[in-house]
């Protein structure tokens, strides 16, 4: 926290890179206001900030953050930031990447990031498509929707991230909606002050070119479809051909999972503390 | 260790001489032949205050070697052909973004799964050219136990002091043979550290032109608050596709070793002065070629040894002193003649190159070297 002021996302940003590059409508811009309000409120400082993006639109946030920030290949900012947490356990790393980045490239960093349990924080911006090539299909896609490299309609199941990283091992789980900025701030809060691996998964919105592709409407139709649509127990539980719900599931911390943090055993089991900083 | 002469394995000798460089995480992913490095590293890291990770494949290896060296840790990982695939895509992030890490690569036969126990030299132009785009690189070739140690430690140092990923390439011999190294060599060895980025945040640009053509680090929580990225970047650190801020980036990065051979070539040569024909080999086949070498020498044939240890950036200038008066200039190595490409590139014109490759999983004998070498004179 800046000296107890209160939240001024231009204390965070890098205003000299302003404007942005996301598109009118993305929720990504929601998002990350969300996560430096989160930063904010825990009382990080920007310098033991570090913040690790991949690859994608998620992947082009970190730069617009105030802080240490590492926009590394597709898919590896988990691994980056487990040997930089490792190397300096005083920082705060925060993994920000989406749903092509972390669960298909990804996706094999993810799950082990979760069964080690770091404490890191990977913030998910899950806008169900690829949208910096230019909309292709991707692993949260929902069944029957239309991107370009699925011109009859997606035949694949969507990844269910949450229930992925809760039965992998992760720390703490999360997911919420941009709708509720406050909500979601809380929640990634929850999160940072966990001593663990966390993982939160932002349900965002690409409008414009997965909701046009799906004339799904504005950035607010969106998003507010999101929030009315009904919520099963398990977003796996609607089969790969039932209708599409966007975002069917269930919001908030959706699973605690008290275990030893890696990093604290790694340096238990080192004789001396030389190796780091 | 109170033992200073020790009878050691190449792979031991690889950890040995990576800690005593000041390495203090190793990230790795089990694979034949290098697998000892890793166990080694795991045994003794954590005795020295160090971290072993072992992670969930080869890319995530190298990717967590990079975020411990950006933290300020000088790290390493280890592998061998298939495993050193999958690690260029984050070797050729390390070259643009200039983050210092040493990656081992114990060769195993190949293409694809190959002789995983048996040894080759078929990654020398994987470790020039592995990853895409044009980049800067730095390849060291030990041809004995005691040299890993050396070499790998000199990896650190080099790595460091040019910002830039650096290999160390040996065969399967070579890391599994097993031979006396006297460690007290440690105790001269001189350690490169990083210079770490000092004064205000303000006027700091991370990619700056410097003297020596090496850009200062910072350190996260230092107050500089960098971006980095894989990105082609202005001396900001930040994107750009301005033609003329990436010639100047480019031309900086692929000019930036040019600026400091002498610290980097390492050769060895023997009997080249005079000789008709010089024989180029590294690893193993540089050890038969001087038994080889000796024997001709011995028989009154006027031949030659040039050892690169310094593989790339290929010390040109020694070679071209070595072979300045050969007739002949033959390369023996274990792969279908990856490093005669480059002898031939280098060769005076006054010399024919010719190759001895093997591919079929043994080791070239001294008695292959000099047949072919009294092969080739009589045919002169």
């Amino acid at each position: 926290m800046l000296d107890g002021r209160p939240f001024d996302i231009l204390d965070y940003l890098r205003r000299d890179l302003m404007p942005h590059f996301l598109c009118p409508g993305c929720g990504h811009g929601i998002a990350l206001r969300a996560l430096l309000w989160a930063v904010h409120e825990t009382g990080i400082a920007k310098d033991r900030l570090a913040v690790i993006s991949g690859i994608g639109c998620a992947g082009r946030l970190a730069a617009y953050i105030d802080a240490n920030t590492f926009h590394v290949p597709h898919g590896r900012a988990l691994p980056f930031a487990t040997g930089l947490k490792i190397a300096r356990p005083d920082l705060a790393v925060v993994v920000l990447t989406g749903d092509g980045d972390c669960l298909a490239i990804g996706g094999n960093h993810l799950i082990h990031a979760c069964r080690r349990n770091l404490d890191l924080t990977c913030v998910m911006l899950n806008n169900e498509v690829y949208g910096m090539t230019g909309g292709q299909v991707s692993p949260t896609t929902g069944a029957g929707r239309l991107t370009t490299t699925t011109p009859q309609g997606n035949r694949e199941p969507a990844f269910d991230a949450c229930g992925l990283a809760e039965a992998a091992g992760a720390g703490l789980v999360g997911r919420e909606l941009t709708l509720h900025p406050p909500t979601l701030k809380n929640v990634i809060k929850e999160g940072l002050a966990h001593p663990g691996f966390s993982f939160i998964e932002v349900m965002s919105d690409c409008t414009e070119i997965f909701g046009r592709k799906n004339e799904m409407g504005s950035s607010g139709e969106m998003i507010l479809s999101q929030a009315s649509a009904m919520r099963p127990t398990s977003y796996g539980s609607r089969g790969a051909t039932a209708p599409f719900h966007p975002n069917a599931f269930p919001t908030g911390v959706l699973a605690r999972n008290e275990r030893p943090e890696y990093g604290a055993h790694l340096r238990a089991a080192s004789a001396s503390d030389d190796g780091h900083d | 260790m109170s033992v200073q002469v020790r009878n050691l394995q190449g792979n031991e000798a690889c950890a040995l001489g990576a800690i005593a460089a000041g390495c203090r995480f190793y990230a790795g992913y089990p694979i034949t032949p290098s697998s000892e490095i890793a166990e080694r590293m795991a045994e003794a890291l954590p005795k020295v205050g160090g971290a072993f990770v072992q992670m969930e494949d080869e890319i995530a290896s190298i990717a967590a070697v990079l975020g411990a060296e950006v933290g300020g840790t000088k790290a390493m990982t280890a592998t061998s052909g298939p495993g050193f695939s999958l690690k260029q895509e984050v070797l050729g992030f390390a070259a643009a973004a200039e983050i210092p890490c040493v990656v081992v690569n114990v060769m195993r036969g190949g293409p694809s799964t190959g002789m995983p126990t048996r040894p080759s030299q078929g990654d020398m132009m994987q470790a020039r050219w592995g990853t895409h785009g044009d980049h800067p690189v730095i390849a060291l070739a030990p041809a004995s136990v005691s040299e890993v140690y050396t070499q790998t430690a000199r990896a650190f140092n080099l790595s460091e002091r040019f910002r830039i990923p650096a290999v160390v390439l040996y065969d399967e011999v070579i890391g599994h043979l097993q031979e006396t190294v006297d460690l007290r060599e440690s105790a001269t060895l001189e350690l490169a550290e990083r210079k770490w980025a000092r004064g205000s945040p303000a006027t700091h640009l991370p990619y700056a032109e410097t003297d020596d053509g090496v850009p200062v680090m910072s350190r996260p929580g230092d107050g500089h608050r960098d971006h980095m990225t894989g990105l082609t970047h202005g001396e900001d650190g930040f994107p750009t596709q301005n033609p003329e801020a990436v010639t100047r980036a480019m031309d900086r990065l692929l000019g930036k070793l040019e600026r400091d051979r002498d610290a980097i070539d390492a050769v060895d040569m023997l009997a080249c002065e005079d000789a008709d024909i010089v024989v180029v080999a590294c690893g193993i086949v540089a050890r038969a070629a001087r038994r080889a070498v000796r024997d001709l020498r011995a028989e009154g044939l006027a031949a030659g040894l040039f050892r690169p240890i310094t593989l790339w950036p290929f010390p040109e200038q020694a070679f071209a002193r070595a072979a300045e008066a050969a007739k002949i200039v033959l390369v023996a190595e274990m792969n279908a003649g990856q490093l005669r490409l480059e002898v031939e590139r280098l060769c005076p014109p006054g010399a024919r190159v010719v190759g001895l490759g093997r591919i079929d999983g043994t080791p070239i004998a001294p008695a292959e070297i000099r047949a072919k070498v009294q092969e080739l004179t009589q045919d002169a």
